[in-house]
């Protein structure tokens, strides 16, 4: 097993190398191979696997690239993370990339698709809707048709045409994939301080660059590496961070959040990496109907898919508990409509629940926390020094 | 500062009447047992509505109206105070913060609670969150969503159509029915069509008035007069068609007499620019905002704004012989519904055939489904065409970002440019 500061420090460099090197690397191995960049939140790379791509999520430059040419595109009140993914467009970060995904999220990630298209970059532009009908033989049979555009596009360009078989052999991957990061959530759950946030954060966020091959076994080592009896308990209360599925916080955020005296313990920071609960069935004559099936009725709750029949506010909630968490940190970028129009929602309900929270903004580009460390340190405090019931955290066994 | 005193033509006055004709039969839903449908403008099913004997609620239509009769401001407020962001949609805040005072409607008349809530998601997310927030203050309305795929490939394929025909066979009319305890008739549907193609008729026919020189119309201030009744639930009535007809022989009079557009202080003597408009207006200053335009006899020409409820121009109409297709496919061909690519088409052809001396676009804080890619788009068009863009913010209903300075400021300039440019043009052609 490799010394575990080596495989975070990897992990790093690899979540925020903004020219992609590693699965440029890759794709030079083979000529048959492509590459897909694909926006937040959610998208089924199993299927790209198995026409011979490599998918690369693009969360936007962070605090690592100054913006110039994206300010030109967008106004001042729209969120960030267009503005920071169209410099990176310009400035030919994504050059050797194929193709492009914008999975339906919200009307700026939609409208971006269509930039992408007028600037004609990558081979093909597929803007995914995602079904909002949670009917199989409906919705289901619609997201089908969605995939196999995708599919159409890259045989287009390689040639390859998808068998149930490749297509099996793929999900088991992301079956594995999941189940792992799974386990690593639950261990941190009883005991977070044997992996930090922020290096746990760089750990998830570098699979969405690199085959899942390479990323199941850096996975594989965590795992042993949290089970043994590793760092040491503070006191700091245990915390739900929710609400920055798509731009994300830089990861002095992260680390503000931990210094100010929490935990975080569950998140949806990397929520496409863990849309689907549990497997998908990888035995199936087809496989699409299974992926399909499984968005149906194995997601998670996002604030990007319509939640009538399974109110938000209560899987929410249940997640809480199930992590015996304090509270929750919302935590909006600014001016993201998916995250900011569910806050009400959220936030009258856990009133109603009395679950505590805090609520914050933040931008991907901004590196100064004094005032969200002091308001976290407050909810943190108020937490540990005035509520009857003891912090949920139990001893480290 | 003077009352103005303001003119109306009479099929303004018309529009006025239905639009008080339904708000009566809202508030008396209660005694005739008529049941009350929540929905949005863009992709309306206004035919099924009318199909099941149903009322049309537009909560976006109430927020616009709030705001031209300065109520917005103390809703947005209300909504604010329960945890709703400053950062989002304000027509959004403007309607919860209205039902939070008592959902008294924009004419000083009480909304009856919905008892369906139907939700034709197209062409703008927020609506989804909207009606998510809606389900929650109206636990006993029942939902129906009806999810109309984004033309991403500038087209509508048949896996589209087939999808939102299947949502609804499988969903819209049984729970329609349900709640309305009307059975589904498709004969019925196939009348109601025959109206809407007919008013769509009319309303293509109208605001293709405006290549005329001088305009006779405003196809963007006055035009948000007009798509109000094809938009709020009279698509598909006789009432609508005969509307439509006064309107275009009323407009067919004005070019007769070589007149220009009627603004809210009258004629407007003389037509100077040509302007194609993108994105919704103001509605909090509404009058001041028109007034900067014909102030400096800029008349607009052809608008986005005025495609938001269906996109009648390029020839698409619904089909009486095809009902649930050609409702599919409304909602689909919705403005904001369509992609960037299609969005720069559509408006360089409008510049072009209409003859526009430029192109302004408004654009609106609180409205990501527009204003997202503008700046892009405006690049796009100004390259391709050589034309003037001007580009203005403001917002839909919240009156704290309407600043009339910085607006009149940046419009006197761009209409200078204008002017030099059309003085340029002139020394080039002699």
């Amino acid at each position: 097993m490799r010394n575990i500061n080596n495989i975070i420090s990897r992990c790093e460099e690899l979540a925020f190398d903004l020219d992609f090197t590693r699965a440029k690397e890759w794709k030079n191995e083979d000529k048959s191979r492509v590459i897909v960049g694909y926006m937040p939140i959610y998208f089924p790379r199993e299927i790209i696997h198995a026409a011979g791509g490599l998918p690369v999520a693009i969360f936007g430059g962070g605090d690592r690239k100054q913006i110039i040419k994206g300010d030109a595109y967008y106004q001042s009140y729209i969120c960030h993370i267009p503005r920071s993914i169209i410099d990176m467009a310009l400035d030919k970060h994504f050059d050797n990339f194929d193709g492009f995904i914008f999975p339906s999220i919200c009307d700026v990630l939609r409208n971006l698709s269509g930039i992408f298209r007028t600037k004609g970059f990558g081979k093909f532009v597929k803007y995914m809707d995602f079904p909002q009908n949670f009917l199989p033989e409906v919705g289901g049979v619609f997201y089908q048709d969605e995939m196999r555009h995708v599919l159409h596009y890259i045989k287009e360009i390689n040639g390859i045409k998808v068998t149930p078989e490749r297509l099996n052999h793929s999900i088991g991957l992301y079956n594995k994939n999941r189940r792992l990061i799974e386990f690593i959530y639950d261990i941190r759950e009883k005991y977070p301080w044997r992996l930090s946030m922020k290096d746990w954060y760089h750990i998830l966020r570098a699979g969405t660059v690199i085959p899942v091959e390479e990323h199941n076994e850096i996975l594989e080592e965590v795992a042993e590496y949290v089970k043994g009896d590793v760092g040491q308990r503070q006191d700091k209360v245990k915390v739900v961070l929710s609400g920055a599925f798509c731009e994300q916080p830089s990861v002095g955020l992260i680390r503000s959040v931990e210094d100010a005296g929490c935990y975080i313990v569950d998140d949806d920071l990397q929520l496409g990496s863990r849309m689907v609960i549990g497997d998908i069935d990888a035995t199936s004559e087809e496989p699409l109907a299974a992926i399909a099936h499984a968005y149906i009725f194995q997601s998670r709750y996002s604030s990007s898919i319509y939640d009538v029949d399974n109110p938000k506010e209560y899987r929410l909630a249940k997640i809480v508990e199930e992590r015996n968490a304090d509270g929750v940190i919302f935590a909006s970028a600014s001016f993201c409509d998916p995250s900011l129009l569910d806050a009400p929602i959220f936030q009258n309900a856990f009133d109603r629940m009395g679950i505590r929270y805090i609520a914050f903004q933040f931008s991907e580009n901004i590196n100064q926390f004094k005032v969200i460390k002091e308001q976290v340190g407050a909810f943190s405090d108020s937490i540990k020094l005035w509520e009857d019931e003891p912090s949920s955290i139990p001893v480290a066994e | 500062m003077a009352t103005i005193e303001v003119i109306k033509e009479r099929s303004m006055i018309l529009q006025k009447e239905m639009i008080e004709g339904l708000f009566n039969d809202l508030e008396k839903a209660h005694e005739t047992g008529k049941k009350v449908c929540y929905t949005f403008v863009p992709g309306n099913l206004s035919e099924l509505i009318r199909c099941f004997d149903m009322l049309p609620v537009y909560p976006e239509i109430n927020a616009l109206q709030s705001a031209m009769r300065k109520k917005s401001a103390a809703y947005i407020k209300e909504a604010e105070r329960h945890a709703h962001s400053e950062d989002v949609c304000t027509y959004v805040k403007c309607d919860v913060g209205m039902l939070m005072k008592g959902n008294i409607g924009p004419t000083g008349q009480k909304l009856p609670p919905p008892d369906i809530l139907l939700l034709s998601y197209t062409g703008c997310f927020t609506f989804m969150k909207w009606f998510e927030t809606l389900k929650r203050e109206y636990p006993n309305a029942k939902v129906v969503m009806i999810h109309t795929p984004y033309q991403e490939g500038g087209k509508m394929t048949p896996e589209m159509v087939n999808y939102m025909v299947k949502q609804m066979h499988e969903e819209v009319i049984p729970k329609m029915e349900e709640v309305s305890g009307i059975k589904y008739d498709e004969n019925k549907l196939k009348k109601i069509l025959q109206y809407s193609k007919e008013a769509e008729d009319w309303i293509t026919k109208i605001f293709e008035t405006p290549k005329h020189r001088p305009s006779p119309i405003d196809a963007y201030f006055a035009g948000v007069y007009y798509i109000g009744p094809i938009n709020i639930g009279f698509r598909g009535t006789p009432e609508a068609v005969e509307y439509y007809k006064e309107l275009y022989n009323e407009i067919q009079e004005r070019i007769r007499l070589g007149l220009g557009p009627v603004t809210p202080e009258g004629e407007m003597k003389e037509e100077k620019f040509r302007l194609v408009v993108e994105g919704p207006p103001n509605w909090t200053s509404f009058r001041e905002f028109w007034k900067i335009f014909y102030d400096m006899g800029a008349v607009i020409v052809a608008s986005s704004y005025t495609k938001v409820g269906g996109v009648y121009d390029l020839g698409w109409r619904h089909d009486p012989e095809k009902p649930l297709q050609s409702l599919a496919e409304y909602c689909m061909n919705c403005y904001t519904n369509l992609n960037i690519p299609q969005r720069i088409d559509l408006l360089t052809k409008c510049i072009k055939e209409y003859g526009a001396d430029g192109y302004v676009t408004n654009s609106i804080k609180s409205c990501n489904s527009f204003s997202a890619g503008q700046l892009a788009m405006m690049r796009e068009i100004e390259d391709k065409l050589e034309i003037p863009v001007g580009f203005i913010e403001s917002d839909l209903v919240d009156p704290r970002y309407f600043s009339y300075s910085n607006i009149k400021n940046r419009l006197e300039s761009y209409f200078q440019m204008l002017s030099q440019r059309k003085m340029m043009e002139a020394e080039e052609t002699h």
